[in-house]
Order: C-alpha cells, then structure tokens, then sequence
C-alpha cells in the first residue's frame, strides 16, 4: 500500500536530522497558522496561487528563491562549521548526515534559488521590457511556477521523511546506482530534478515565444534592452539544454527502478555516458544562470552611471556568442576522464575562448562607467562588486581550462573555489543588484538603500573570506567533499572559511531587515511616476506597481533607450486620445492544482507508491484535457476602467515628480549649448 | 481552395509514401541481415536524418520562401546543436571506448 514507506523513514538517527526536520515542519505549521491569523488564505488563494499576471508570477518565484536561499545557505554553514572542528575528529555531523547536506546544499543552491530568482526576474520584467501585456502563454506560466515549486517541496519534504541523496548534487552513478545508494536519497533527487526541469523547459520555451512574437510595434531586435536579449539567448539554452538533464534523469530512474543497464559496470553500461549526458546540460547551465545576470548589470550600469550602454552590439553579439560556445565546452568537467590529448585540448581551448565574449562585456561596462555620472545605488555596488570578484573566478577558470592544471586541482577545494567565485558574484549579485533596481517596480516603493549597501559589504567580504582560503586548500591538497582530516595545517584557513560563511549570514540578515524596514516605512519611499531611478528602458514607463495590463495603449519605440527617449521628447506620461477594451487571461486554479498533482507523482515514484503514481498521473492527464477543451480563458477589462484607472494615475503626477531631462539633452563640444534638431 | 486541399493532399501522400520507404529500408536491412556492423549503423543513421527532413518538409510545410525566418534559424541552430551535442558525445565516448580496449 505505501510502497518502501514505513515509520522508519522519520530521521531520528541523529540529533541534527531531527532538528533539522522540525525546523522545517515548525516553519511550515508557523507559516499556516499566520496565514490563518491574518485570514489571508482567501486572498491568497485567489489574488496570488491562481493568479496567471506575469508579474505576481515572478514575485513568487523571488520569494521561492529566497527561502531557498535560507535552506541552502543553512547547509553551507554546517558544512563550514563541520570543517572547521573536524581535524582529527568526527565533529558534529556524522559522515552519511555531511554527504547529503553538500548534495542537497548544490542541487538546492542551482535549481532552486539560482533558477526561480532569474526565472521571477525574467517574468516580472521582460514583458514590460518588450512593451507586452503578458507572456505568450499565461497559465503555461504558472505551470512552470507550480512544477518548480513541487520540486522544491520534494527537497524539502526529504528533510522530514526519509533522506537526500548522498551522492553530490551531480550524482554520478555507479554510486548513484541502486547497487550502491539503495536508499530513496537519489531518487530524491532524481524527480526534484525531473519535476522542476520539466518546468523549467516550459519557462524557456514561453520566453522565447514571448521575446519573438510579443514586442511593442519598433522593437526590432536590436533595439530591446540587455536584459531582454540575455533573457531570449538563456531561453534558447533551455529549451536545448534541459531535454538532455530531462533524458539522464529518466536513464539513471530506469537504472534503479527497472534494472536497466545505462550506467552500471556490467552489461555493457557505462558509466561516463552519464557524465557526458549530464554536462551536455550543466555547462550551458552555467551560462543559463550567469547571462541575465549580465544583463541586470548592463542595466543597472547604464541607468546608474546616466549614459547609454557603451558597446551595445558589440554585448548583444558577445552574449549570443556564449550561448553558442556554451554548447562546446563540456568535457573539462571532466578532463580526468582519461580522453586522449586531442579531445581534452579541444574542449580546453573552447573554454579559453569563452573568456574572450565575457572579457568584452566587462570592458563594456567599465566604458559605460567612463565620464559617467555614477551614483552609489545598492544596486551599482553589486555591480561593480562583481566586476572586480568574477575577474578573478574568470582567471582561475582560464587556469582550470588547461588539461594539464586540471588533472591537479580536480574535485579539490580550488574548483569549489573557482564555480562560487563564478556563480556568486557571477548570478546571485546580479540577482541583488536586480531586486535593489527593481524592487519599486514590483511593489509600488524603494528598498532601504542603507541596509542594501551594509548587506553588500557583509556579503562580499563573507565571499572574499570564505573562498579565497579554499583556493589555497586546493593548491595544499585538501579535496572537496571532506567530513573530517588529519592535516592540522588546513585547519586556520577553514576556521578562516567559517568566518567568511557568518559574514555572509550577516548579509543575509540584512537583505531580511532591508526587506522588513521597507515595508514599515514604505509610505515615505513609494514610487509614484514609476521611474524612481530615471530610467531608460520601457519598464519604466508604466505604473509601480503595473496595471494588470501593464501598457493601457501599446508603445511605439524608436530608439534603443525607448523610455528615455520618450522623455526627452516629451512624449512620455501623456494620455492617450482614446482608450480601448483589454482582453487579459483569466486566473486558473489549474496551475496549482498540477503543481500538487506533480508533487505527488514524485513523492509517490520516490517511494514506489505505485497506484499513487498512477493516480497522480492520471489526474494531470485530466487536467490538462480540462484546459485544453475550455474556451473562454479570456475576460474584458472595458476602456472605461483603463481609462478611470489611467487618469488616476495621470492626475497623481506633479511636474516636481519628474526628472529633469535637459541634462541629458546633445550639447556642443566648444560653446556648451543645447544642440536643436533631431535628439 | 479545392485545388489547394488536393495539393496538400498529395503532399501528404508523398510523404507517407517516403516516410514508410524510410523506414523499410533500415528495417529490412536489420531484419534480412543484408549488412552488419557499421555499414548497418551508418545506413540507419542516413535514413533516421532522411525521414527527418521528409517530416519537415511534407508534413511540417518547412520551405525555404514561406516559413518565417525566425522559424528557420531556430531549425537551423536546433541542427547546429544537435551535431555538437550527438557528435562530440560520439567522439568523446568512441576515444574513449578505444583507450580502455
């Protein structure tokens, strides 16, 4: 009846398990009973679980990320904690406890925070970026949030019931295999992965559509923003990239349930297949993670320095560069593979020649910053925070794409060093610098830029502390992955770690407390033009927060700065001479409704619950056929309406809220004087 | 409009007519045991890129002057990758295959 299920599955092995589970029932009882006292499930359910808005998509998509964030930031500062007691003892965490909190520290770190922050992100601006009124596909949308939300709840369900793989967050077999990992760790796993990739796919695919058939009437393709641009190539990565984590998944799921032999030693399996399958996916990954990063910082440094992007091609054409290399680069994951010279120098060189579309872009900035007006915005910090920490991850990955460097310094603590010396300052301070410079756009009223900048601080010189010891552990021999060692000369540097992993959990407290400031005084910081930073791309031009139809008439565009063109011309904030009925996608309670159904599914899979498989199965099937066959998934908004809600807004303007633009205005070199004619 | 139906019609049929023809080939070949070994591998894979190709082009409408471009250079970077995906991974794994003889 409940397949492998039984009472022992409650992690009452150790005193660390145990909390850790109640931690996490007591959060989620804590945060029902609020909801309950606030009662604000009716709201809840209606205005924010069934919504199909682009952008109540994506703030909870931020919100999954960041406490994602919390759970896997958690894991690191056990893992530092462990490190730095464990010379010559046990510590704290028993080895098999230490195994599955690295795994699940990896798998949740990318698929659950990296991926939903960038995802939010995406959903929350390009389509306002584009001058579109939704996505392509509305309640695909919400598909893609629910299914990444189920494979959250899988992880997280796995701290309570049963345990996480002690695998890595990779999970090569033959010791992901049945043979050697029995238990339901890796099958943990394997459905996380399955369920949230599957709507990760989705996602992509609904950004390209969205990118390519939903811009405003002269948003050709070279007019629309960075941010955009990194959005449509990281979507392309996508939809090209997850198939083949989709394809391993399902091969390593036939190994341990069906007793297939993909992967095994014997029969004709072979184990390097996975390894290959696997990095097919995970390297343009990377890139998927890092490039709308990339373009939050063009962003950001444009409308912050007060210039135009410098170089704007030459980034569009650097960014659509490294989505292809992404592509080729794959097997310096695994140079010790034992390929013969010719492979591994080919995919080493295909690495070094990534540097070179990723160096452009930095010089792209740094000239947008040249002679620019730089303001400080907690936003500009990360950006430039980034600039000077990823130059560094970028030169040892250089150093790492030589066969003959890699051989030494592989699975060692320098190549932990090096991919969070990417991914953090690479993503996750994109991802902040894009909650900082987005945050009023979303909700109407700025963050606490005092708090912004001290969690900066904390938060790269935690970086700074944490990883850079582990660089020279590398070079001292320490391998990753180590639950205790005997070398009493690594210890100084991983207490030294330890320090880092505090300062970083001080950062976070303050993104917490800039979080918690904000919305008690957001009164005296609200955003009523919708352009708090002056800014020069077309999200800017509607409300904060947007109407539900974000643009009342679509825009026309005729520059690459199209806001910011608009309001040197004066065109901007004025009425339009008639309004006209909107149609908008209605909610649907479908999309939560699959969510829990592909819960489940895993769930069920994972413990071999097979008529509860079946059942869950059977009931997305249906789901889906109930949405296809029904018609009427559109309602009207009446020109009326937009209008009252327009001249609303329009009335709340007052000359002294808008920015002056004639420092923007082209003045002559000698004489200083405005220049007339075309702007 | 009937002349046209008629035509997709025939376009449909001359696709059906490859598409089986397509997959005769491999088929009989592997069943009669007319070729082993690689030359049986390589004729399949010619026929699997074949049959391909007729999908797109009779029953997907895929033509050089009234598909979108759009359409094409997704088709065309989807090929791209495809090669750089299946053949580095053949590569890659028939090296090594070959260094643990």
């Amino acid at each position: 009846m409940l397949g492998r299920l039984t009472i022992e599955a409650i992690p009452l092995y150790s005193w660390v398990a145990m909390g850790g589970a109640a931690v996490t029932v007591a959060g989620g009882l804590a945060v029902f009973l609020l909801i309950t006292y606030l009662r604000a499930w009716k709201v809840l359910w209606t205005d924010w679980l069934t919504s199909v808005d682009h952008k109540r998509i994506g703030i909870m998509y931020v919100v999954l990320a960041l406490v994602m964030l919390v759970r896997g930031f958690v894991d690191a500062l056990m893992m530092r904690a462990q490190q730095a007691i464990a010379l010559n003892s046990e510590g704290y965490l028993p080895p098999e406890h230490f195994e599955q909190i690295f795994s699940s520290h990896g798998t949740i770190m990318i698929f659950f925070v990296a991926m939903p922050f960038l995802t939010g992100l995406i959903n929350i601006i390009v389509p306002q970026q584009i001058g579109a009124r939704d996505v392509a596909f509305p309640f695909l949308n919400s598909v893609s949030l629910w299914l990444t939300a189920a494979g959250a709840a899988l992880v997280l369900v796995s701290l309570v019931i049963g345990k996480f793989s002690t695998a890595g967050w990779t999970g090569y077999p033959p010791y992901s295999g049945i043979e050697y990992s029995p238990g339901v760790g890796v099958d943990y796993w394997i459905w996380a992965l399955f369920v949230s990739g599957v709507g990760s796919t989705l996602s992509g695919i609904n950004f390209i559509v969205t990118i390519v058939k939903n811009r405003c009437p002269g948003m050709t393709y070279m007019r629309m923003p960075m941010f955009t641009w990194t959005t449509l190539c990281i979507s392309i990565l996508i939809a090209f990239a997850f198939p083949a984590l989709t394809v391993v998944a399902a091969q390593l799921a036939l190994d341990r349930t069906l007793g297939f032999h993909f992967f095994t030693n014997g029969d004709g399996g072979n184990m390097m297949m996975f390894a290959n399958l696997l990095w097919i996916w995970g390297h343009p990954e990377v890139y998927i993670l890092i490039l709308p990063a990339f373009g939050i910082f063009s962003e950001v440094v444009s409308t912050f320095s007060r210039k135009r992007l410098f170089g704007y091609k030459s980034l569009v054409y650097a960014t659509a560069c490294i989505a292809l290399l992404s592509f080729t680069v794959w097997l310096h994951h695994f140079f010790t593979m034992g390929s013969s010279a010719n492979v591994n120098a080919v995919f080493g060189i295909a690495t070094m020649i990534i540097a070179v579309p990723t160096g452009v872009k930095i010089f792209d900035w740094m000239f947008t910053m040249y002679r620019g007006r730089i303001e400080f915005h907690p936003s500009m910090v990360f950006t430039i925070g980034f600039m000077v920490t990823f130059v560094i991850g970028g030169v040892t990955g250089v150093l790492l794409a030589l066969p003959p460097a890699d051989y030494l310094m592989h699975n060692s603590t320098f190549l932990v060093a090096h991919f969070h010396n990417m991914l953090i300052p690479g993503a996750l301070f994109g991802y902040f610098a894009g909650l900082n410079y987005w945050f009023p756009k979303a909700f109407g009223f700025k963050l606490d830029a005092k708090w912004g900048i001290r969690s900066f601080w904390f938060w790269i010189v935690g970086f700074y502390l944490a990883f850079m010891p582990l660089y020279v552990l590398g070079f001292m021999g320490m391998s990753r992955r180590m639950e205790h060692y005997a070398d009493p000369n690594w210890q100084p540097y991983l207490i030294v770690a330890f320090l880092g992993a505090v300062c970083v959990l001080c950062g976070i407290a303050c993104i917490a407390i800039q979080l918690y400031v904000s919305a008690k005084t957001w009164g005296s910081s609200r955003d009523v033009t919708g352009d708090p930073w002056n800014g020069r791309t077309l999200e800017w031009a509607t409300s904060s927060p947007p109407a539900e139809y974000n643009f009342a008439v679509l825009p026309e565009v005729s520059d690459i700065d199209a806001f910011h063109d608009m309001k040197i011309k004066g065109t901007a904030y004025r009425a339009p001479h008639q309004y006209e009925d909107i149609v908008m996608p209605k909610k649907s309670a479908l999309g939560p409704i699959l969510g829990a159904l592909a819960f489940g599914l895993g769930f069920a899979m994972v413990w071999y619950i097979w008529w509860l498989a079946a059942l869950c199965f059977a009931l997305c099937l249906v789901c889906v056929g109930i949405r296809a066959s029904d018609d009427n998934t559109d309602y009207v908004i009446p020109a009326g309406e937009v209008a009252r809600q327009e001249n609303e807004r329009l009335a709340r303007l007052t000359p002294a809220d808008m920015h002056d633009m004639r420092d923007f205005l082209p003045r002559g070199a000698a004489s200083g004087s405005v220049l007339q004619g075309r702007v | 409009m009937d002349h046209s139906a008629e035509r997709s019609l025939s376009t449909y049929l001359t696709g059906f007519a490859l598409a089986v023809v397509l997959t005769a080939i491999p088929f009989g070949l592997v069943w009669g045991g007319l070729l082993t070994g690689t030359a049986a591998y390589g004729v399949i894979a010619v026929a699997a890129v074949l049959q391909v190709v007729v999908h797109l082009v009779f029953f997907l409408h895929l033509n050089l002057k009234s598909t979108p471009a759009e359409n094409l250079f997704f088709l065309g970077f989807a090929a791209v990758l495809i090669c750089i995906m299946v053949g580095g991974s053949l590569w890659i794994m028939m090296d090594l295959h070959h260094r643990m003889m």
